[in-house]
């Protein structure tokens, strides 16, 4: 009977251990760490003019909204438009030659947000569509600014412009 | 080889000299030009003049022109369009003199509207450009009701076609931004391109720190007067011919 007891305890402590793992594991996943794979609902959608993107698209699916975030302090308070995350050269590029606009059914950022179910307020003010259509490439870039870098090694991407980047097919 | 007293002090003078100008030579040329990546300063104002006696009565290539560079809709109801600068009539009720000036945001040193944002969402810029950040503004209107100018428009519906440079939406408010995505850029504001080509050549623009150019010469010899000078703001457009 006591044995039996026993036994009993152990069981219900290791499925407690396990389910503890399970749960640690799974917020681990959703947490996102930088090897977290990230969905990629892109089928038949245009990805853009330039050969390759502003930084590594893994580092863009991730944090391009902390980006955009701070770029948008440094342009409105402070006057500071370098182009590299400036949202008119995100579109500028991104947009679809036919629809002339990243929203839509096949837009680049509507398709994206739209498999993620994640609500994009940007373009209620700005426009998704290209006003620079002879603006040269995305990838000549201004001088990076100093704040935005180091932010960029605070959140540990150090490969940005030194590695390869997988951009667009 | 030694060096004498006479030698070391013409040397530590020299070296003196050129770690003393330096940060000066530095500030010249900050004041001048910046380049993308450079925050703004107060090394300048920007301000603009108008000249009332060459604004003629019926003219008003500015605020065409303001309305397109940015973007503003006019085809929406009279008391909700958008309005970033407008012409205003004077008459004299005694001897009937009228006159026509254009109206905007003052660009105030010490502007009211943003003394009473409750969000932060008004501010002045360090270079003098009083600018509403729509990021953060919540559409309360106190900034509207603040504003001695009446210079300020709330958009009130759903927009589709705005400006790449011009971000707006409804629920915020605006007023003339003194066109700074064209001032950042080094260009000069819609309105007084428009009106030296096609008006009066009233408006003139430029840093109001800077003693070369044109606007703080004309300041420093010319008479010009703020409107509503008692309320001590310290604007940015100032008029001359009142």
């Amino acid at each position: 009977m006591a044995m039996n007891q026993k036994k009993r305890i152990l069981g219900a402590w290791i499925t407690a251990i396990v389910a503890i793992a399970v749960c640690f594991g799974a917020a681990y996943a959703l947490s996102g760490g930088p090897d977290t794979p990230v969905p990629s609902p892109l089928t038949g959608v245009y990805l853009g003019k330039g050969k390759k993107c502003v930084a590594p698209v893994s580092v863009m699916r991730r944090y391009h909204m902390q980006f955009l975030l701070n770029q948008r302090t440094l342009t409105v308070h402070e006057g500071i438009r370098t182009k590299r995350f400036l949202l008119t050269n995100c579109v500028d590029c991104h947009a679809d030659p036919k629809t002339h606009s990243v929203l839509g059914k096949h837009g680049f950022c509507a398709s994206c947000h739209e498999y993620a179910a994640v609500q994009i307020d940007c373009f209620s003010c700005h426009s998704p569509h290209p006003q620079r259509l002879t603006a040269e490439s995305a990838i000549t870039l201004a001088p990076q600014h100093s704040r935005l870098a180091e932010m960029v090694k605070t959140t540990a991407i150090t490969q940005i412009q030194s590695d390869p980047v997988d951009g667009p097919q | 080889m030694s060096i004498d007293r006479r030698q070391f002090l013409t040397v530590g003078g020299a070296v003196l000299a050129s770690v003393a100008l330096a940060p000066g030579m530095r500030l010249i040329e900050l004041a001048q030009a910046r380049s993308p990546d450079e925050a703004v300063t107060s090394l300048q104002r920007w301000g603009m003049l108008v000249d009332t006696t060459r604004c003629a009565e019926g003219c008003s290539a500015c605020v065409t022109a303001c309305n397109k560079e940015n973007g503003l809709q006019q085809n929406v109801r009279l008391d909700i369009r958008p309005q970033w600068i407008r012409t205003v009539t004077l008459r004299d009720e005694h001897t009937g003199y009228v006159q026509t000036l254009p109206m905007m945001c003052q660009h105030c040193e010490e502007p009211p509207c943003a003394d009473v944002c409750p969000t932060g969402a008004s501010f002045r810029r360090a270079d003098g450009i009083v600018l509403v950040d729509r990021h953060i503004c919540i559409g309360c209107r106190y900034c509207m009701m603040a504003c001695p100018y009446k210079a300020r428009s709330f958009v009130h519906e759903n927009l589709t076609d705005q400006r790449a440079n011009v971000p707006r939406g409804k629920g915020t408010v605006e007023a003339c931004t003194m066109c700074v995505h064209r001032v950042d850029e080094g260009r000069i504001p819609a309105c007084v391109e428009a009106c030296n080509s096609d008006g009066g050549k009233a408006l003139t623009f430029g840093d109001m720190k800077d003693p070369a150019s044109e606007i703080a010469k004309r300041l420093a010899t010319q008479q010009s007067e703020e409107i509503r000078p008692d309320l001590a703001l310290d604007t940015g457009v100032r008029y001359q011919g009142l």
